[in-house]
């Protein structure tokens, strides 16, 4: 066990290096001067401009300037934002639990949807339930969820009038940060309505950034279903005469749950994706709607700073759904 | 005597019963007993034929705009005209004459971003299945880094050091899928490498080039393509979704995202110019997933389920 987790341990690092790199020569490779780039002003003195370069290290040579980045992004400086001249570390703090929320909330909906569509597919394979499943994923997995989005926005929001069109509370209510997830913030404070307003506004984008994952999973269940179901040890199971429902809820999921469960970690990626455009239309004010922002401002420490962070939180996740998939697939364990 | 007789002897001819099917008839005929696939290939070809003529079918030029209708509903609806069948956007422009140029400029992308990404991916694949070693490893570390950054950020981030618009959003799209075309090329190639006929054209005095480019690739193609053809569909979202951020095609360019963007403003009174172009995107992806599956059917019956 201990040797999966070296092996992937090596993959990790050279990766993240990697991701380093990718980061460090993105401000070197937009057009235009790296020193007016990074001070995010233009026409600066030639005097000033000097000073800059021996203030940022520009003299001195690409690999030292490397070195020099990461000993500051590992003790935790990502360089200040040029709009809010906050440390994008610390603007990135105070986000991320509105994109955390927003995407946990979506990876629920997309596996409490997605894992019984997927296994009433499987046990009722060819029926028209099946076939209605198979085709409503393909179309979740087709769609532009932009613009899903705005169709969810004229149907509950405009035509209907059900829910709030953008943000995450309505603007009459103060709730104090204290995790930063509303969802647990406003019932920490007591305050019942408010937690209704944070639910209300967390409706749309679930559904819009889930769609996908839900495509997937409903997908995968339901293959991974049908193959366990043509296992021996079940059709024992039947023939020793236990319930269906036992049978497929207990003997079949358990051991078809592993491929999903690496599918389901895999999703992180997408909904980093998703969540750029889902915050994009509902004004969510998370980590995605900033990163656009700062690209329309040319805010690059911010865009430097968001790919190193999500980069490294994508890897990691991935490093726990390797490991993981070690400690519920004993056949793993044993693997070299 | 039995020499004679055997060859008197009328031999009965099968001509077409024992003449092995084409390939392409042999996919054809498992792609054809596919309803999905056929679904698919349809509104591919009617697509296909809109981005073809386009200037013949579109009733309006697309970007010119009539002070006289802005915001025109469909027909069916109250105060459309049959002028403007799908209604006209916020400067009066044609909605039907814009969606169907759009079909243009989205087939190019999908098509031109796939075959970017699998040229360069077959080439990195096949060179790092061939020459392992180093190369390998650094090629396959280089796609683990596009792998890990989610594809929309890497796509941005890549528009913003090239600057906007459409050229520079396909380059980026087709950075963002070569790792899939390089993954799926080298293990193709490592499959086939060991396989008698390779051996045999080596010990032939066939060069590395000539083993990698005639021998080995013809025989890696079904899964590249398969993936190409779901590939498309990809990059077309991808072109999309960077053209809703107002990073792709630029308006006033009739690409479906790039209509989207300026649409969003009017979600509150016009749905018509919001719902027609994603539509359109919605449909023409599905088209060329429902066509891949199909394919991947068709050309790999051990990934049949």
């Amino acid at each position: 066990m201990l040797s999966i987790i070296l092996k992937r341990l090596s993959l990790v690092i050279p990766t993240f290096i990697g991701i380093t790199l990718v980061a460090f020569f993105l401000i070197r490779l937009v057009p235009g001067d790296p020193i007016e780039i990074m001070q995010g002003e233009r026409g600066i003195t030639a005097e000033r401009h000097e000073k800059l370069k021996l203030a940022y290290g520009f003299d001195k040579p690409l690999i030292v300037q490397y070195g020099i980045y990461v000993d500051r992004v590992l003790h935790g400086d990502l360089g200040k934002s040029f709009v809010t001249t906050a440390p994008v570390l610390e603007e990135f703090r105070t986000l991320f639990p509105a994109t955390l929320e927003l995407a946990v909330s979506a990876l629920l909906f997309a596996i409490l949807l997605g894992i019984p569509a997927g296994v009433l597919a499987a046990t009722k394979r060819n029926s028209i339930l099946d076939h209605g499943v198979m085709s409503v994923s393909l179309i979740g997995y087709s769609m532009p969820i932009f613009w899903w989005g705005l169709l969810l926005i004229i149907l509950f929001s405009v035509q209907l009038g059900l829910t709030p069109v953008s943000g995450r509370i309505d603007v009459l209510y103060y709730i104090e940060p204290v995790t930063g997830f509303l969802l647990i913030d406003t019932l920490l404070a007591g305050d019942y309505g408010a937690f209704v307003s944070t639910v209300s506004h967390l409706i749309l984008p679930v559904i819009v950034l889930g769609t996908s994952p839900l495509a997937v999973i409903a997908r995968m269940t339901r293959s991974a279903m049908l193959e366990v179901l043509g296992e021996d040890y079940i059709r024992t199971a039947r023939a020793k005469g236990l319930p269906p429902l036992r049978v497929i809820g207990l003997h079949a999921l358990r051991n078809a749950m592993i491929p999903v469960i690496t599918v389901i970690g895999l999703q992180t990626a997408y909904l980093f994706t998703g969540a750029i455009l889902t915050e994009t239309i509902f004004s969510w004010p998370g980590v995605g709607k900033w990163l656009i922002d700062a690209i329309a401002r040319r805010d690059y420490p911010v865009l430097q700073g968001g790919i190193l962070l999500i980069g490294a939180i994508v890897m990691a996740v991935n490093l726990a759904v390797d490991v993981t998939y070690g400690f519920i697939n004993p056949r793993m364990r044993r693997a070299r | 005597m039995s020499v004679e007789t055997l060859e008197s002897r009328p031999v009965p001819v099968l001509p077409l019963a024992s003449a092995p099917p084409s390939p392409a008839a042999e996919v054809w005929r498992a792609l054809s007993a596919n309803t999905g696939a056929l679904i698919g290939l349809g509104i591919i070809a009617t697509v296909l034929f809109f981005a073809i003529f386009a200037d013949v079918i579109a009733p309006h030029d697309p970007n010119l705009p009539d002070r006289t209708a802005f915001l025109k509903p469909p027909v069916w609806l109250t105060g459309g005209t049959w002028t403007y069948p799908l209604g006209t956007d916020a400067i009066g422009r044609d909605m039907l004459s814009r969606l169907i140029h759009g079909a243009r400029l989205s087939l190019v992308i999908g098509v031109a971003v796939v075959a970017l990404a699998i040229m360069a991916g077959t080439v990195l694949g096949l060179a790092a299945g061939f020459f392992r070693g180093i190369f390998e490893a650094l090629v396959l570390r280089l796609m683990d880094i596009l792998l890990t950054l989610p594809s929309l950020l890497l796509a941005v981030v890549i528009v913003a050091i090239l600057g906007p618009g459409l050229i520079n959003a396909m380059l980026a799209v087709a950075i963002v899928v070569l790792p899939h075309y390089v993954r799926i090329a080298r293990a193709a190639v490592i499959a086939e490498r060991s396989k008698d006929y390779v051996t045999a054209a080596m010990v032939a005095g066939a060069g590395t080039l000539r083993l990698m480019f005639s021998e080995v690739l013809p025989n890696c193609m079904p899964p590249l393509i398969v993936q190409a053809t779901l590939g498309i569909s990809t990059a077309i979202l991808d072109a999309a979704a960077l053209g809703f951020l107002g990073l792709g095609a630029q308006p006033p360019s009739a690409e479906w995202g790039t209509m989207l963007a300026d649409a969003r403003e009017f979600v509150l009174r016009a749905w018509w110019v919001v719902t027609f172009p994603g539509l359109m995107i919605l449909l023409t992806v599905l088209a060329f997933n429902l066509l891949g599956d199909g394919l991947r059917d068709a050309l790999d019956p051990k990934l049949k389920s």
